[in-house]
């Protein structure tokens, strides 16, 4: 098996297990209760948030706050961020490629009377730093730019962006979803002040993830309850995930060099490979693309069929942003965004490596795709 | 007592092992020289392609081919269609539904009907493309006698 679909799910270390599994059975407390086993719990929590905190380089572990998921952590920075600076004014600004976890909450703020715009992006998927400096008025309190994109690979430059953001005195979230633990991040030199960041994507289990906030950024909660996470996320902690988080993210910060090089050699192989099947192109940037990630197009063939193919042939698994595979029966977003034609974002292959991932992996993918493709092709009326 | 479900209540996970089957084996894959009809059409949903081309003989289908631009499911239904079209009367063909062809293959996740649509309306497509070319030919053949 080849797994390279890393994007959509990340195998959980087996350090990280070993460390974070006596969370749920031996040292199951609730860290809110005051007897040893709810303070050795709370403890895990905090070093958990200090773990996740150096990775970002972020000024102190309080800036982070743990939530159930990236999509969760979205959520609470674009609705949280708006609604609590509301008085200053109402305007949003998202890049078009944003996950949907943070187009969905900006779309139902506009429902409820806030300016949403979009930012768009060119045929690399770079977000237009010009267009976001003429459309920040002073009403706009959140901007949302992806620090790289899981779809197309291509990451964005979001410290410029931030220099332009913080010029016209708005805040700017980034969701680093994909880039976490992939490519360096300092929040301080990026001039971030919301970042999401995945538990599971680092290696960790599913069921935690951080906002980080930048002290003095004002938020306000989008889960009211018992008031953990300083008010800002209620609900009892899930240990385990965040403990988990916390010691993939310390994992994360020792081994990032050496593991995305690695990965990256295989992943440049890869795409040097799989680019000489006639008409297969390279989606995203080709140099400022996430190291392990490679996303291609190939005419005259559909992206579920390809999966399909791969997955009961070869045994190896992909992902597509075919029309085919999503619910509502549209291709990706972002890959119309990049420009792309329906029939042309209908052949979408993304191939996100991981650890498991080796150079021997090549030349099967090569040949796999390659007897897929032509497959598909004697099948397809195009 | 535990409650017992039917299985029916279960959401379907994946495709049945007859759409899998068909997907990883088609059968009649290709195009016909000189058809007598071809039908081709598009899937307005989420932007598929579907072609079926058919040989008749005494109003009998005799053979089928199909080809596909489209997912797994559009592959297997046409595949399917080819199985169930090929030896029928074409009034019979034309009788064959999307419903049909989903049953054959024991069943298609509910969000992928609209394939199975796409591949009985090629076969559909196919026999009129075929009866307007022979009204064609009547009329060319008996022109000359008028
Ligand atoms: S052809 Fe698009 S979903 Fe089946």
């Amino acid at each position: 098996m080849v797994y390279l679909d890393h994007a959509s799910s990340v195998p959980v270390d087996p350090r990280v297990l070993a460390f974070a599994g006596r969370y749920l059975k031996e040292e199951y407390g609730n860290p809110s209760s005051l007897y040893a086993l709810g303070l050795s719990a709370k403890q895990a929590v905090e070093e958990a948030r200090v773990g996740v905190a150096a990775l970002v380089h972020a000024e102190t572990p309080s800036t982070i706050v743990f939530t159930g998921s990236a999509t969760e952590s979205n959520n609470l920075a674009i609705r949280g961020t708006a609604l609590r600076n509301r008085k200053k004014g109402k305007g949003i600004l998202v890049s078009v490629i944003e996950h949907v976890s943070v187009l969905n909450p900006a779309k139902d703020l506009q429902k409820q009377g806030f300016d949403l715009g979009f930012v768009p992006v060119d045929h690399y998927g770079v977000v237009d730093l010009g267009f976001l400096e003429e459309h920040l008025t002073p009403g706009t309190t959140i901007v949302s730019v992806n620090y790289a994109n899981d779809e197309i690979g291509t990451v964005e430059p979001v410290r410029e962006a931030a220099a332009i953001v913080h010029e016209k005195g708005a805040f700017l979230h980034v969701n680093a979803t994909a880039a976490g633990g992939r490519i360096p991040i300092d929040v301080q030199k990026d001039g971030i002040d919301l970042l999401t960041l995945s538990g599971n994507d680092l290696g960790g289990p599913r069921g935690a993830a951080a906002l980080y906030i930048r002290p003095g950024v004002k938020v306000q909660t989008v889960i009211p309850g018992g008031g953990q996470e300083k008010g800002l996320r209620s609900g009892t902690e899930n240990v385990f995930a965040v403990a988990g988080m916390g010691e993939a993210a310390r994992i994360a910060a020792l081994e990032m060099e050496g593991e995305m090089a690695r990965e990256k050699a295989i992943r440049d192989s890869l795409i040097e490979e799989v680019l000489t099947i006639e008409d297969s192109y390279l989606t995203g940037h080709p140099d400022f693309r996430l190291p392990n990630h490679a996303s291609f197009r190939f005419s005259r063939i559909e992206g579920e069929s390809i999966l399909l193919n791969l997955d009961t042939f070869f045994g190896i698994q992909v992902a597509t942003g075919s029309a085919c595979t999503s619910r509502t029966l549209e291709p990706s977003h972002v890959l119309l965004a990049i420009g792309l034609a329906h029939e042309e974002a209908h052949g979408s292959v993304v191939m996100s490596l991981g650890r498991s991932n080796a150079m021997d992996d090549v030349p099967l993918v090569r040949r796999a795709m390659k007897e897929t493709v032509t497959r598909l092709r004697s099948i397809s009326p195009l | 007592m535990m409650e017992v479900w039917d299985m029916e209540d279960r959401p379907q996970i994946g495709y049945s092992k007859k759409v899998m089957d068909h997907f990883m084996n088609p059968r009649n894959v290709g195009d016909i020289e000189n058809a007598d009809g071809i039908g081709t059409v598009g899937n307005p949903v989420c932007g598929d392609l579907m072609q079926v081309s058919i040989r008749v003989e005494n109003d009998i289908i005799t053979d089928i081919k199909f080809k596909t631009f489209g997912c797994g499911s559009a592959i297997a239904t046409a595949s399917m269609v080819t199985e169930m079209a090929k030896g029928k009367n074409i009034e019979e063909a034309l009788k064959i539904t999307r419903q049909d062809v989903a049953d054959e293959l024991e069943g298609l996740p509910p969000v992928k009907m609209h394939c199975s649509n796409l591949a009985a309306d090629a076969l559909h497509e196919a026999i009129k493309d075929y009866r307007a070319k022979k009204e064609g030919r009547k009329e060319a053949i008996e022109e000359p006698a008028r």
